[in-house]
């Protein structure tokens, strides 16, 4: 990140496959090398971050500047099985289903 | 019926207390409308019998006297707000069908106010694009054509993502169009389509109910004919909501009243920023005139105009192509194929969620999802992500100096005019230039306004920026009055309905 060199951080098929793999989301094979040149030239461009000072800056994850509120731990809500489960793409006895996980 | 099309929605309000109209009659003159510019694909679902029964209701509590702020309006929905018992995707072929149980705060408050909802509309997958070509419904045209130039005979982007509503509002098929903003989207179809938008204070609309992209982002807020009308919506809109825990508990200023009084007495001793780093290379000699003009306009109302220097805005756009990745792959996590949306079978649990989302996301969606993977995955999240997080805190410190000094900001909203559908979805990075103005005041989490400010030599819309401290939207609706009236935008797109 301290110099700004495309060539070192390029991103391959195999680093495609990765991320994909990661971010549990098929890409077609045939997308993988344009994709390759897509990320590579996005990820050089944010890479000019990179001589910007930001010697003791504290990283700012949220512009409000306020601690989040704090409320009750009561029950506002719920015990509507048939609207949570409405959108399902498979549900059972109130239940969501899913490809079996244990062998 | 052209007279009732031409209506601001200030002007209805009024013609409907004053029974000149009844909501019906508004309704069904919008319907037709959207019937009459259907090609623009601005809707992608229309609730016309809905609209029509909310119309009635609105004519009945017009009688009693128990109008609301908005009440009888006819109001499209951008498909990123739920609207419960209306399908809602966000232009994603992964949320087809999906029916939310519940409303959004924003476009509930719409209702109570008297609102009356007429569809769908449109915009960029997850609201990620900058001409609404992303959407799983197609692109959006938009109702402004060039009248000569090389961009004649061309159909052109509305802008995006916000682009159907934007669309909508110039082609006259909707009144009012609430819209959400993560890095221009509100502001940059509005510029694009002479129209007024508006980026509150980030958490001044409730984002419960909003499909989430960059939640750190994200903030929703009006599209409007006009600056009057801007401030009526913004008021409806803004709510404090304990459903969102980074909703601000302060109220909205008086905003009609700002706008009165900055038509009333002008803003004699309001300084103005003109930030230097906002000159960028390439931008055309109209925008740079155009922007000077701007400035002539506000020191004419009495306006004091300083040059400003905000020395870390080359770095926004980058470090905002970090956080937004980041989180939208972050949110975009829930859509697994197992509680809502569309689901691809696979042989195993991972690999049902790879061939959902695989199948469900569309092109760009993707790639922002593995940036965000990239940028997040261990060894790179100091070197990307905190490293983006800290050059934020470097631009929220740019405006807090300057904003000692200046009330508000006045730059260019974009770097053109429309561009032809078509021309930048191949190439990324200039896609993302699009947003250069305006990605500054996401990051920072302040407001900021576009006002149409006058026409390209092409004759398409070009709209000016306004930009101001945390909850000061009445200094933006003050300044935004000022240059509203001394551009006299009158112009209507050529493909506005009639």
């Amino acid at each position: 990140m301290t110099e700004n060199n495309s060539e070192q951080h390029a991103i391959d098929t195999s680093t495609i496959q990765k991320i994909a793999r990661l971010a549990r989301m098929e890409i077609q094979p045939e997308r993988e090398q344009a994709l390759c040149g897509e990320l590579s030239t996005i990820i050089s461009w944010i890479e000019q971050l990179g001589e910007c000072d930001t010697a003791n800056v504290e990283p700012l994850a949220s512009v409000t500047g306020h601690s989040l509120p704090m409320r009750d731990d009561v029950v506002t809500a719920g015990n509507e099985p048939d609207a949570v489960l409405s959108n399902a793409p498979e549900e059972a006895s109130h239940f969501f289903v899913v490809p079996k996980v244990i062998e | 019926m052209s007279d009732i099309l031409s209506m601001t929605a200030v002007a209805a309000r009024q013609a409907l207390d004053n029974k000149t109209i009844s909501a019906v009659e508004l309704t069904e003159a919008y319907i037709k409308a959207a019937d009459d510019t259907a090609d623009n694909n601005a809707y992608v679902l229309r609730t016309s019998d809905k609209a029509m029964e909310m119309a009635k209701a609105s004519d009945k509590r017009l009688a009693k006297g128990e109008a609301g702020l908005l009440e009888g309006i006819p109001i499209g929905i951008k498909d990123m707000f739920c609207t419960q018992g209306v399908e809602t995707t966000a232009s994603s072929a992964i949320l087809k069908g999906f029916v939310p149980p519940y409303e959004s705060t924003v476009t509930e408050n719409l209702w109570q106010d008297g609102a009356v909802m007429l569809g769908k509309i449109n915009c960029d997958e997850f609201a990620m694009g900058s001409a609404n070509e992303t959407s799983a419904f197609g692109a959006v045209t938009n109702p402004w054509i060039a009248s000569e130039g090389p961009l004649q005979g061309k159909a052109l982007t509305p802008g995006g993502s916000s682009g159907g509503s934007a669309a909508a509002m110039a082609a006259r098929s909707t009144l009012l169009a609430p819209g959400t903003d993560t890095g221009g989207s509100i502001r940059q179809p509005a510029a694009f389509c002479g129209l007024v938008g508006m980026k509150p204070t980030y958490g001044r609309c409730s984002r419960r109910g909003i499909v989430a992209f960059a939640s750190s982002l994200d903030q929703a807020g009006p599209i409007t004919r006009d600056v009057a009308d801007c401030a009526l919506m913004m008021t409806s809109m803004a709510s404090y909501d304990s459903g969102d825990s980074t909703s601000i508990d302060a109220p909205l200023p008086d905003l009609m009243d700002a706008f009165a009084t900055a038509k009333n007495a002008g803003i004699k001793g309001m300084r103005i920023g003109i930030p230097d780093e906002y000159t960028v290379d390439g931008m055309p000699d109209q925008i740079a005139s155009l922007w000077e003009t701007g400035r002539k306009w506000l020191e004419d109302a009495g306006a004091v105009c300083v040059p400003v220097s905000l020395p870390h805005t080359q770095y926004a756009l980058p470090a905002y192509y970090i956080i937004a990745p980041a989180e939208a792959s972050s949110n975009l996590a829930r859509y697994d194929g197992v509680r809502y949306g569309q689901r691809v079978d696979g042989a195993s649990l991972d690999d049902m969620y790879a061939k959902t989302r695989g199948a469900g996301f569309g092109d760009e969606v993707k790639r922002r999802i593995l940036i965000g993977t990239y940028v997040l995955s261990a060894g790179y999240y100091d070197a990307y992500y905190i490293k983006a997080q800290k050059v934020r805190r470097l631009i929220q410190n740019d405006f807090t100096n300057v904003f000692a000094d200046v009330d508000a900001l006045l730059t260019p909203s974009t770097p053109s005019a429309a561009f032809a559908l078509g021309d930048e979805s191949k190439d990324p990075l200039s896609m993302f230039l699009n947003d250069v103005f305006t990605v500054p005041a996401n990051l920072a989490g302040i407001p900021a306004i576009s006002v149409p400010a006058g026409l390209s030599s092409d004759g398409l819309p070009l709209g000016l920026q306004l930009i101001a401290p945390s909850l000061r939207e009445d200094t933006l609706i003050k300044g935004a009055a000022i240059l509203e009236s001394a551009a006299g935008f009158d112009h209507v797109a050529s493909g506005a309905a009639s």
